[in-house]
Formats: C-alpha cells, structure tokens, sequence
C-alpha cells in the first residue's frame, strides 16, 4: 500500500469530521477560538494514534483469535476510556509541560466518536500495525485541520452582525455544512 | 455466549481497573489543597485579568507564590484578604485600577475614507489601520462596551467610550479587544510612573511641556468648576502648582493651536486658577499616596528637582529624606527667584503641603562634608537622588573682579531670599542677559537703586522670558545693548569706583545659532557705579563630588554638569541618580520638576526590578503630523490679560507680589477658549475669523 495515498485519502478524501461526520461534537464546541483548536487537535492527533494502535492489538491477540469479534465496539470504548485516564495521570507525572496544553482537552476526548471511529475503520480496512498508526496520525492531523478552519472562520465573524438567531451554534452548522461540501471536491482523488 | 462475553467483557473492566488503580498510586502527583481553597474564594469570573489562564489557574500562581493575594483584579479587598487569610501572607490594600481611555478625538476625528464594513474596531483596522486620520485615536465602534463582562463601558455622547469607574474592574477585556490601545488599565502608582510616549493622544502643549503634565485635560476639568479634579490631574506630574503657575515660561502655550488661530490659551493662568483657588479655600486637598515600602531613599537637594523627586518617591510608597544645605526647602525657588515674582510665604504654603505626605528633612547638611554616598548607604538608604543644581557663577575674567561691591546675582538674590544686608549703593550695573541677570535688576530697583542692565548682544537675542523684559523696562532699568566689561577699576580700599566697558557689534551665527558679538576696538566707555552684580551663567558646583584623592566614581560631561542616562537619569553609579540644573545646567523650574518625577520613576523600578527601563516609543521630540499651522473652524476669543495686584508707580519700591490670578469668570473664558487638541483633533467650533462670545461656549453649558 502507498502510504502517500493512504495519509492524503486520510486526511483531505476521507476526511474524518468533513466526510465522515466523526467528532461534530467537540469540532462545534472546540472551534471558537484557533489557540483552542489547535491545541484540541493535537490531542486528538496523540490519543487516537495511541487508541488505534492499542485496540488493534486487543483485536488481535485478544478478540480475533477468541471469535469474540461482535464485542468490537464495547471493547474499544472501555479500552479507549481507560487509556485516556492512563495517559493523564502519566502525563501529569511524566511531562509536565505537555500535560498543561493537552491537559483539558483529554477528558473531552475519553468518549470521542472520532478516536473510536478511527480505531474501528482501521479494523474494517484491515490495516496492519504500521498502516493503523500512519492512518490514525493521519485522520488525526485531518481533524486537527477541519477544526483549525472552522475556528479561523468563526473568529472571523465574531467581528460581522450576524441575526441573533443564528449566532453561535447555528452558524458553525452552516459552516460546517458549507466546509463539508467543500470537501467534496476532494472525492476520487484517493480511496 | 452472553457469558463468555460478560466474563471477557468483566475480565477486560477488571484489568482496566486494576491498571487505573495501579497508575493512580504510582503517578500519584501531590496536590496543595489550598489551591482548592483559594479557589473557591476567587471571584469565579474566568475573566482572565490577572493573567492566568482562569481562577484555577490564578490559584495555583498564588499557592505557587507567584502571585500575591491581589491577584484577583475584580474581586476587590475582600477576595484579596480571603485569599491571605488561606496563604497566611500580609495583605495591603489594593490601590484601585480602572480602565482609562486616552482618546479625546472620536467625532471630532477626521475620516480619510468611508468605511460600511462590520462594524467592529478590530474589523475596521484591518483595513489600512482604520478610517481616522489620527493614527492613534478613538474608531469608536465600542467593540470594548461588548467585550465588558461588567457594563462599565458604554460610548458616550462624542463618539469615544466612557468608564463608569464604579462599576468597572480593571479586568483589561475592553483594553484587550482595543487594536488601537487605547484603553490602558492604570492606578495612580502607574500613572505617575508614565512617561509621554508617541501612541498618547498628546496635543501639542503636552508634547511641549517639560513636565508632561496633562494639560488639556486639566483644562476640561476646570471648565466644569472641578478645581479640585484638575489639581489632581497636575498633582500626578508635579508637585508644585502655585509655584509654577507663578514663575513658568509656559512653553507650553507657545505651541497652542489656538495660537494660529489669535493667541495661545494662558495654560498657566488657569493652573494658577486653581492652585490659588486651593490656597485660598484653606484646606489642603487630600493627596494618595502608595501604601508603604519602608524602603528609605535620600535626596540630596531640597529644590524644585529634590522636592519634585521626593514627592513623587513619597506617592509611590518610599520613605525619601531630603537633605538640603540651606536652613531652609526650596533652592532657586528661594534663593533665587524675588519676593515679588514668587512670595515667600506662598512658596512655604506649598512646600509644607508636600512634606506633610511624610517626607522627612535634615536642613544645613553639606554633601561632601557632613555626609556622602558612602555614609549615606551605610546609613540603609537603598537610592540616593542628587540634586543639588548649578549655583557656581560663571567669572568674567576682567581685572579687578574680586573688588568690594563686586558680587555676582545668585549670591546677591540668595542674600535677599535670607533677608540679610547687601550693601547696595545708588548705582547699579547688571551683567548679563538671562532671568537672574533681570531678577538682580529688578530686586536692585526695589533697594533704591539707579539700575543699569549691561548685555553683549541685542534685546532679540536675550535669553531672559519677554515677559521680565517688558516688567524691567516698565520700571525703569536702564538697558545698555551691545556692551561688554573689560574692566573694573576700583579705589585704593579695593571698592570699586567704576565699570569700563566696550561697544560691540554683531557678527556671523555661532555654534548655539545666535550672532556672535564683536567688539569694535577703541569705544571703550567708563561708567560709574557702586555695585556691580554678575549673571553670565551658572555650572553646578561638583567639587563635593570628589574625594580628597580627587577620584570621584561619577561621571562628568564636558558641560561641567553630571552625566547621567538621558531617560532614566541613573548616572554611573546604579544606585545613584540625577536631575534638575545638576544634570541640565540652567534650566527651568518646570524641566527640573519634570526630571524629579522621572528620577523617582526611575528609582522605584530600581529598588523593586533591579534596573531602570523606560519604553521605546518615548516622545522626546514634538510628533512633525501634529504641528500643523492651519486650524480651520474656530472662532476668536479674546485672551483674558494677567491683572496686576501692584502698579508701576508702587512696583519699584515694593517687594510685593505684582501679578494677580484670575477671578473664576475669568479663568472660565480662558478654559473655554481651549480646543481640547488631540494628536490631530481639535474642537471646531463657531465660524471663522468671527469674534464669538463667552456665552457661545459648548463647554458652559
């Protein structure tokens, strides 16, 4: 498999909030200001690389040998759950530093549909380890790239008089919506 | 199936949990529990004034020792004492911070495009730094009134927000959003340590001001009858408004916009105004001061730059000690400026107000004698301000000049200023063309004497305010032009008898941009006279400066004066700083004043921070965009004239104060006649060239 292919399919083609519609959640409710964009898809970009790379390994050695892949789903979320609790206190013992600028925004990620839609896809495409990892950074970094968007839009109209009734939220699905189409030109360029 | 599953599912729960519990005891990371505690009693608004990231935030900086129990800018006293109450620290008041609009422009600015985009500050200044012509001011869409989480800001009636100090935190949200800065968030403290810079709306008079006082503003205030507002407006830049408002060139009004248009408004008759108004009231007005440092700091030099410094040390919390040489506060102040330009008792007034803040005093102590910088560290002073300005006269270097009768005008004033006997005879030669040369002329007259005033150059070329010219003419000094001594003769008890001098010519300009004077060979004269008093100059008297060996570990320039960092006066020596005519040579009371609020500045972020610094968009030189001569759109109003307490007939016999304040009528016209300038706004108003009457002002009504 061309790894190249893989990264631009993952990050523009199969985009996992724009095409997917993964993570809406934190992608409307983290996108107010570009500081807090960034540093949420940076630690979407860290747990779902680490997400993926455990349950693949749950998959492997613990449900697929078993036949107890229908537990897939519940399976991964308490593993994901778990990590991410494992992964704070680590590192706000280990790394300080980065621990103050992921810190909040890792209970944000323990039930993100985002990080377990990655976790499952790799699954469904049957992507070996090294695959799961390039894929995961890379929908990762796609996240990161719909939120960063989202947020420089919305910082830009904070400035503009907007009707009241579609200030905040309202605006952002619009926007959403419109990014989204916009994403659409991206199709057939990769799968 | 479904119990294969829940095993699997129970076995994979229970191995979480057990890793979890593991994880937790070993990455186990201790926790002040005061952080809690701290924040529970913060004002919970997140909003981010103290610079932390959240209360949570400002909590941990606190239990971190970062931060102080103050932390909190909204919560006020009472959060702050909660929180020391849980750190165990000590608590001083806070000094109260507001939000503080430096824009005076908003309608009043010129548009240089039409703008119809969002209405947002920040939008518009996107787009070639917003539509106003005034690079600095006021766009006047209120972004700050929606970034307030508090409602105290809301834009008032002439286009530029207002604060409602009440209710306003000092949070900063409205200075944050402001992309033209400019909201700044200040108490007192940082008031008086800001020095004018480029981005200030400083009209013209402020840019010109050697003191910076804020003028316009003053001005305003006094035209709402609050005096008490505009002293405390001149209070924050100096500290000596009757004396100033007496003596001052007022450089100021030279460059007044309203002076393009018919004459300058009289700045300085309207700070007299309100200076007198206060002395006259009889109560002091109430003066803040910083809650105390106990950090002591000597000022060596009790005149206008010693008293200036001490002052404003005083305001900032210190503990200054002047020691001064003469028995009593004041330097040229006393002992050099006459009775009737400055009365005495008018001066004690105002400087026994500025010790009352709680500045001690240790009078008739010589620096260099009875104590120096050695002796004063010893002594626990941590900064030491010298300012013992320039009372060494310059010599004539003719025959015969150290004759009886032959004195030169500081020593002659300061025997006035100490009330003791000068020996002045009938006939009297000043040398010299500067203010000491006129006030020994004038002082002479009131002895009785037939004054002569000899200068080498012309009536144009003297340095002396035209003010005292005119006053020295109108009592009859006699002004010999174009003269220069070349020798006095004096009889065999050494007493001189009289006075040879030489016509002279003017030349080319010289270096400092005058006509350089020449003598015309053979048009010596003789004239005759009993005293001769010399005022060709002074130089600050630094011998005390050295130690027997002759070292001294200051530095001194090539003008004789105390060299010393131009902004932050701290000369060679860190702890030791300068100001006033010792680092200026002769200057005015005002540059003097200026350079002890600046030395003081300089002193508190020494003794806090370690080392002085100032911005680097200090406004040093008059902004060129903002000395426009053409002022469109304003009427003419007459200049109230300056009543005179003594005439001409009484003057020369009198010591008596001559000029006379305003009365409050007058003082309104006066205020009214100023146009509130800005960098580039200014109040237009009435039609051109056409008289308007005092009724016509907006500002009455």
């Amino acid at each position: 498999m061309d790894y190249f292919v893989l990264i631009i399919a993952a990050i523009f083609v199969n985009n996992i909030v724009l095409a997917q519609y993964l993570g809406n959640c934190p992608f409307i409710g983290t996108s107010k200001d570009s500081g807090v964009a960034m540093g949420m898809g940076l630690a979407v970009v860290f747990v779902a690389t680490l997400a993926a790379a455990i349950t693949w390994c749950v998959q492997k050695y613990l449900l697929a040998p078993n036949d107890l892949n229908y537990l897939q789903t519940i399976t991964f979320i308490l593993v994901i759950a778990s990590l991410v609790q494992f992964v704070e206190m680590f590192l706000k013992k280990a790394v300080p530093p980065l621990y103050r600028s992921l810190g909040i925004f890792l209970p944000l990620i323990t039930t993100n549909c985002a990080v377990l839609g990655i976790a499952i896809i790799c699954q469904r495409e049957e992507f070996s380890l090294v695959e799961t990892i390039i894929f995961s950074i890379a929908s990762g970094v796609g996240f990161m790239l719909a939120l960063v968007i989202l947020a420089g839009i919305r910082e830009r109209l904070d400035l503009a008089r907007v009707p009241v009734s579609l200030k905040g939220t309202p605006l952002a699905l619009i926007l959403a919506g419109l990014m989204s189409l916009a994403f659409f030109a991206f199709k057939g360029m990769a799968s | 199936m479904i119990t294969a599953s829940v095993l699997v599912l129970f076995g994979i729960g229970l191995t979480a949990a057990i890793i979890l519990a593991v994880a937790s005891k070993m990455l186990y990371v201790y926790e002040d529990p005061r952080i809690a505690q701290v924040e529970s009693v913060l004002a919970g608004a997140n909003c981010g004034g103290c610079g932390y990231p959240g209360c949570a935030g400002a909590a941990q900086g606190v239990v971190e020792g970062k931060a102080g129990a103050t932390v909190c800018v909204i919560g006020g006293d009472e959060v702050a004492a909660n929180v020391a109450t849980i750190m165990g620290l000590e608590f001083s008041s806070m000094e109260k911070q507001f939000a503080f609009v430096d824009c005076t422009g908003g309608s009043r600015a010129e548009d240089v495009y039409i703008y119809e985009g969002a209405k947002d500050c920040r939008a518009q200044h996107l787009l070639y730094n917003g539509s106003k012509l005034c690079p600095e001011g006021c766009l006047g869409f209120g972004t700050c009134v929606g970034a307030c989480q508090f409602g105290a800001i809301e834009m008032g009636p002439n286009g530029y927000p207002v604060v409602n100090p009440e209710l306003c935190t000092a949070c900063g949200g409205c200075a944050q959003v402001c992309p033209r800065g400019v909201i700044t968030i200040w108490g007192m403290s940082a008031r008086i340590m800001h020095l004018n810079e480029t981005t200030d709306c400083l009209a013209p008079c402020r840019q010109r001001c050697p003191g910076e006082i804020n003028i316009p503003r003053y001005i305003e205030q006094a035209s709402r009858g609050d005096y008490a507002g505009a002293l405390g407006t001149i209070r924050e830049r100096i500290p000596m408004p009757l004396s100033i408002g007496r003596i001052c060139p007022h450089p100021c009004e030279g460059v007044c916009r309203r002076g393009h248009v018919d004459e300058p408004v009289g700045i300085n008759m309207v700070k007299r105004f309100v200076a007198d108004w206060e002395m006259n009231s009889g109560q002091r007005l109430p003066i803040s001061c910083a809650p105390d440092t106990g950090r002591k700091v000597a000022v060596v030099g009790g005149g206008p730059a010693g008293l200036s410094c001490a002052y404003f040390l005083r305001r900032l919390g210190h503990s200054p000690t002047i020691f001064e040489s003469m028995p009593k506060l004041g330097g040229q102040l006393r002992y050099g400026i006459p009775e009737y330009r400055l009365p005495k008792n008018v001066l004690d007034w105002e400087i026994e107000g500025i010790l009352n803040l709680g500045i001690d005093v240790e009078h008739e102590k010589f620096f260099g004698k009875d104590f120096d910088l050695n002796s004063l560290t010893k002594d626990g002073f941590e900064a030491v301000f010298l300012g013992i300005g320039a009372w060494m006269n310059m010599n004539l270097r003719i025959d015969n000049e150290d004759s009886i009768g032959v004195e030169t005008g500081t020593e002659f004033l300061t025997k006035i200023g100490l009330g003791v006997e000068t020996g002045t005879g009938k006939k009297v030669v000043v040398i010299g063309g500067g203010n000491t040369a006129i006030d020994a002329a004038r002082t002479s007259v009131r002895l009785g004497a037939d004054v002569t005033l000899m200068y080498r150059r012309t009536r144009d070329e003297m340095p002396a305010n035209k003010e005292e010219i005119v006053a020295a003419e109108e009592e009859n000094v006699n002004f010999l032009y174009l003269a220069s001594p070349t020798r006095i003769i004096a009889d065999e008890s050494r007493k001189v008898t009289h006075i040879e001098y030489i016509q002279m010519k003017l030349g080319e300009p010289d270096a400092s941009g005058r006509r350089k004077p020449m003598p015309i060979q053979g048009s010596e004269k003789i004239l005759e006279v009993d005293n001769i008093y010399t005022a060709i100059g002074q130089k600050p008297e630094l011998s005390c400066l050295y130690d027997e060996s002759g070292a001294c570990t200051l530095e001194e320039t090539k003008w004789r004066t105390l060299g010393a960092h131009p902004d932050t006066l701290q000369t060679a020596m860190p702890n030791v700083f300068t100001g006033g005519d010792m680092h200026t040579g002769p200057a005015l009371v005002i540059t003097a004043l200026g350079e002890g609020r600046k030395a003081a500045r300089s002193i508190h972020q020494y003794i806090n921070e370690g080392t002085p610094h100032v911005s680097h968009k200090l406004q040093r030189d008059m902004i060129p965009y903002t000395m426009f001569t053409d002022v469109p759109d304003v009427g003419i109003r007459a200049r109230s004239k300056i009543p005179h307490l003594t005439e001409c007939n009484e003057r020369v016999c009198t010591f008596k104060e001559i000029e006379g304040a305003l009365n409050e009528e007058e003082a309104k016209h006066e205020t009214c006649r100023c146009l509130r300038c800005g960098l580039t706004c200014y109040n237009r108003d009435g039609s051109e060239n056409q008289e308007c009457l005092s009724g016509d002002c907006a500002k009455n009504q």
